[in-house]
This record gives structure tokens, sequence and C-alpha cells, in this order.
């Protein structure tokens, strides 16, 4: 058969990528406290165990607030880069939008170093969640941009004209044409920033305030071998909803594209 | 290339109405970049008033800043005898169709055509019938409910038109709005905006790079060089008399054949080279003709060939066929004629039973000084 190399190796990439997730579900259903083959049975009482954990309830909030102010505030900016990134020419504007995109390949944690000496050492702040709200806005940002500029560069400039043109102020324009097409992108980049905001450790574990995030909570779970199952558990709630927020996000991608008119150039899915 | 289509309802005479856009001394800079240089211009009501140009002449610009959506960097510019200064594009009492049309894509064709009555207070009956009245006079009626998305370009083409013509603009602004249509449909549409352009009576103003479109849709042609208009006049003066070589290139096909002109007694003899002797009228001539060498330009349809056996009594030139090119109803022949460097290209109708000749013949070249344009050196 030909092509057989090709599909072995496409298995096995496969396994590599997902073969660790797929253990999370497969112990967070174990009645076993142990993670470790054989498997002792079908049980909930991770997740019944979980639902108890008051801390857990606690950072768990805290994580959604975090995740929803960022999302937000990362897509207000990242309309805003987009419309001028699109729409008006000026100066340096590649060396601009270039910087904008920057801390997509800056390792988070010098992200965060800089941030906590800036907020401690030279504005003297305490740390809360308004500062982690902050440096996640600053990670998620570009990937706001990234998702925007495909919504924005896909219209045409002549469709605001033609709106001016037959009576509408350049804001009923921008209302009444622009936001309506440009709606998928924006509610595909409330998406992303909001996944990524709940996924992040790094940043979190440096820049949290009194109350931890979820995913620093859990990592500080995971010096008790006990709460290893719990931690299986949460994980298995974690990836359930990134994968299926991430799906949405594309769908609503995919959507704008079409009523655009315009073919998709590829994306996060 | 074949003849200029005359068009059956360009036999009505231009109407003359009274001056609706004044622009005099128009001036636009971009940066450093110099796009409209001294543009004066008048243009009447109800006149079908074309802007030709090569591409980054300025005609799209100077549209655009009919429309308002660009300010002019210096000079005036009346619209019904108001002053443009300041007054942004949705005051201004014109529409425009977009080379790109710009239908919105999230709405149906119903809701684009009424696009602009958002703002009027009439009732929602009132704008649908109008909504009605608009898509019925672009052929389009039925169509109200269908997705903007799903139609095809000559209908998308009718949408903007019905779109910028249900608020009455005192002036229909299109720029290239036929670039995008195959050939055939471009000559149905062409034909259609004359049409539509009869029976409302609005001004329109076309961009187009195209000559012939130019030549088949217009009262009057602006043709625009680097920013500044070269030459305004009708179509027919504008293709029989350009008063510049540079206008007689980019409109239609013209031979250049350097000549000597002499003035006596308020006539005007050209000499022209490989041709003879001839005398011209002076409205053949740039005024204030001087005596001296340059160049005069003739059409190719007015060259004829004298196939063997016929006989003339109109003026002849030997020459050699030096390229044919057959289109089927006409053949183009290039033609080295004695005492000429460049060929002359020479148009000719095919009849039947008359030869196609071939490369290397001996011919007699047809010239009449009548067809003759005497240019600036």
């Amino acid at each position: 058969m030909k092509g057989w190399p090709f599909r072995v190796y496409a298995v096995l990439l496969l396994a590599f990528l997902y073969g660790p997730i797929l253990l999370l579900p497969i112990f967070a259903f174990n009645d076993g406290a142990i993670i470790a083959f054989p498997l002792s049975g079908f049980s909930t009482r991770w997740f019944e165990a979980l639902w108890e954990t008051d801390a857990l309830w606690q950072a768990a909030r805290n994580s959604l607030l975090i995740a929803a102010f960022t999302a937000v505030l990362a897509t207000l900016l990242g309309v805003f880069a987009a419309r001028s990134g699109s729409m008006a020419g000026f100066r340096g504007k590649g060396l601009m939008l270039g910087f904008v995109m920057l801390p997509l390949v800056l390792p988070e944690i010098v992200i965060a170093v800089a941030l906590l000496v800036v907020i401690r050492q030279a504005l003297g702040l305490d740390l809360a969640n308004w500062t982690v709200v902050l440096a996640h806005t600053v990670i998620t940002v570009p990937f706001s941009i990234a998702i925007l500029n495909g919504a924005f560069a896909s219209l045409d400039p002549s469709l605001e004209e033609a709106a001016m043109d037959l009576g509408e102020s350049r804001w009923g324009a921008f209302r009444l044409v622009t936001l309506p097409l440009v709606a998928p992108g924006i509610v595909s980049s409330l998406l992303i920033s909001f996944i990524i905001s709940l996924d992040d450790f790094v940043i979190a574990q440096f820049l949290t305030g009194a109350n931890p995030t979820l995913p620093v909570y859990i990592y500080g779970l995971t010096r008790f071998v006990d709460a290893l199952p719990l931690i299986m558990a949460m994980g298995t709630i974690l990836v359930t909803l990134s994968i299926t927020l991430l799906v949405i996000a594309e769908w609503f991608r995919r959507r704008g594209l079409a009523r655009a008119g315009v073919a998709s150039t590829g994306g996060f899915l | 290339m074949t003849a200029t289509p005359r068009v059956a309802a360009r036999a009505a005479p231009p109407r003359a109405g009274a001056p609706l856009i004044e622009l005099s001394g128009i001036e636009k800079w971009f940066g450093d970049y110099h796009a409209l240089r001294g543009i004066d211009l008048t243009i009447r009501q109800g006149e079908f008033f074309s802007l030709l140009g090569p591409s980054g002449c300025g005609k799209t610009t100077l549209l655009r800043t009919i429309a308002g959506f660009e300010a002019v960097s210096k000079g005036r510019m009346l619209i019904d005898g108001k002053d443009m200064a300041g007054v942004p594009a949705n005051e201004r009492p014109t529409n425009m169709v977009f080379q790109s049309y710009a239908i919105f894509p999230h709405l149906t064709v119903a809701e684009n055509v009424g696009f602009g009555l958002r703002r009027e207070a009439s009732s929602r009956e009132e704008k649908a019938r109008r909504v009605d009245d608009a898509l019925a006079m672009v052929g389009l009626g039925g169509y109200g409910g269908r997705a903007a998305h799903a139609l095809s370009g000559g209908q998308r083409q009718r949408v903007a038109l019905a779109r910028a013509l249900i608020l009455r603009p005192k002036v229909l602004l299109l720029d290239e709005p036929l670039s995008a249509l195959d050939k055939k449909m471009r000559e149905t549409m062409q034909i259609e905006l004359i049409r539509l352009q009869r029976t409302v009576g609005i001004t329109f103003i076309l961009v187009t790079h195209d000559q012939e479109e130019a030549l088949v849709m217009s009262d009057r042609i602006a043709v625009m060089f680097e920013g500044s208009i070269g030459q305004m006049d009708d179509p027919e003066t504008l293709y029989r008399r350009p008063k510049s070589r540079k206008v007689a290139e980019f409109i239609g096909k013209m031979n250049f054949i350097p000549a000597e002109v002499t003035l006596a007694g308020g006539r005007i003899e050209v000499d022209v080279q490989g041709l003879g002797r001839g005398l011209v009228e002076p409205d053949q001539a740039p005024a204030g003709a001087v005596a001296g060498r340059t160049v005069v330009g003739i059409r190719p349809e007015t060259l004829g060939i004298l196939f063997p056996g016929e006989t003339t009594d109109r003026r002849l030139a030997p020459g050699v066929v030096d390229e044919v090119v057959y289109y089927g109803d006409m053949t183009y022949y290039d033609v080295r004629v004695d005492g000429i460097e460049a060929p002359l290209t020479i148009s000719n109708k095919n009849f039947i039973g008359e030869p196609v000749l071939d490369v290397g013949t001996r011919t007699q070249v047809i010239w009449d000084e009548r067809s003759l344009v005497v240019l600036p050196a």
C-alpha cells in the first residue's frame, strides 16, 4: 500500500500529542487513589470531592473573572489596532504592528518578571487580580489582533465609504456596516483571549495576589500525592472547556469570513 | 480593434442645461505627490460626462473630491451653486457607484437598495414602494429578498445603481463601473446606462480608462494626463480633432507622419512626408498654427488600399505591405510607404470578393487631406 509510512507517522504524532491528555479522563473516572494501571473501577468521586472544595470554587471564580476582563480588554485594543492597521496608512505602521505582535514569541516568564518588577518595585503597587488582568491582556492582545486583522482585512474599504455616501455619519457607517461584518471576529477574539487567560499559569503564578487562579491552585495541589486524582478530574474539566470554546471561536471566525464572502486563509483550528 | 460602435440612443442632441458642477483651480496633494494640477471644469445639468485617462492620471481622485471622500488642497468646487468646502460626503447631493460596487454583504438586496432611506421620515410602506421602483428601474424587480452576496457581477452592478439612484441625487458618480464585467455584459450595460441616464435625467460623471466606453456613452469627455486635463470635447471632436499628440495616441489608433507646414494668405498648406502636399481647413490645425516642421496624424480607417484592378481619382502613395492582421470583418495592413520611415496602419473593411493582400505585395495607399490633423510639433 502506497503512503503507509505517512499513516504510521500521523498515528504516532497524534498519540504523542494527545496520549497524555487522554490519561486525564481515564484516571479522573478511576476509583483508585493511586495513578497507576490496572484501573480499579469507574467512579465520579473525585468530581464530587472537587465540588465540595471551597478553595477550588474561589480559585475558579477568580480565574473566570480575570479571563472575562482580559477578553474584553484585549478585544477592545485588538479592534482599534486591527482597524487602524487595515484602513489607515501611517508612518512606521509595519514596525508598530511588528512590536504589537512581539509578545506572541516572548517567553512568558520574561513578561511576568518584567511586569512584576514594574508593578512592585517601580510603582510600589500591591499584586491583585487586576495585575493579572493587565498581564494577561499583554499576552492575549497579539492573538486578538491576529484574529481581528483577518476580519478587517477581508472588508472592502469602499463599504464604509458607500454607507457615508448614502447619508450615514462616520460612526453610523462603522456601526451599521463594519461592526456587523467583523462581529464574528470579535466573538472569536473574546473566546480565544478568554481561554488563554484561563489556561495561563506562569504569569498568574508571578502576579497573582492573595487569591490564586485555578492553574496556580492546581499547581499548589501537586505537592500532595493524594490530591493527584483531583487534579486529573479538574484537568478533564478544563480540557473539555478549552476545546469547546476553541471550536466555538473557530466557528464564529469562519462564519465571519463566509459572510464577507471570502475563503478561509488559515486560523487556529 | 473595431470601429467605435454608434448607439442609437446617442442620436438625441446633448441637452444644454444650467451649470451644475463648477470646479476652478482644483489642486490635490497627497504628501509630496501632486495628484490634481489646476482642474477647471464645468459640468451641466443632465450631462453624461466622462473623465478618461490612463491609470494614475488623477481621474478617480477628481471623482472622489467631488464625492467628498477627499478634501481638495486648493481651489473652489460648486455643486448646484453651493460651495462644497468642508461639506462631508454624507451631506453632498451626490451618490456613487463604486468600482467594487461595495454591496453590503450582510444585507439583502432590498436592504442594500433602501440603505439611503434609513434617515428619511417616510413610512415603511412608502420606503418599500420606492425600493421596489428602484429595483424595477434597473431590471431587478422581485430580487429584493435575495442575499446580496449571492448575486452575479452584473446584478451587483444593478443593485449598486439602484442604491445610488434611489436618493435622486443631483449627480451620479460612477467609478469604472463596468471594468469588472466581461465584454458582452459590459456592452449591454453601456447601452442600459445611457438609457437609464436619459430616463432619470440625472447628471452622470463616469470615470474610465476605456476610450471606447467613453466615446460610446458620453456627451462630453475630459481626457486627463498626470493630474491635468489634456482636452475636453464631445466624442466626435475628440476623436477627429485631437489637439495634441498625447490625446491622439490615447484615443483610438493614429498614424503620425512628419510634415512641413506653410502658411499662405490665411490658408494652411502641409507637405506630408511620403504622401505629398495638401491644403487643410483651420479646424484641422491647432489654434495659431505656425509654419515649420511638425507632425500630422491620420486615422487608419481614413486610409485605404487600392486593390489590383481598381482605379480611383483620389490621392495615392505607393508602398509595400509589411504586416497583415485579419480580424474577419476588418483587415489591418501595415504598409511601408516610400519615403516614410514608420509603416502606416490602414484598416480595411472586408468586402465580398476583395482579396486579402500578402506581405510583400506592392500596393497604393489611398489618402485624403481632409482627414489629416496637424499636431503641435
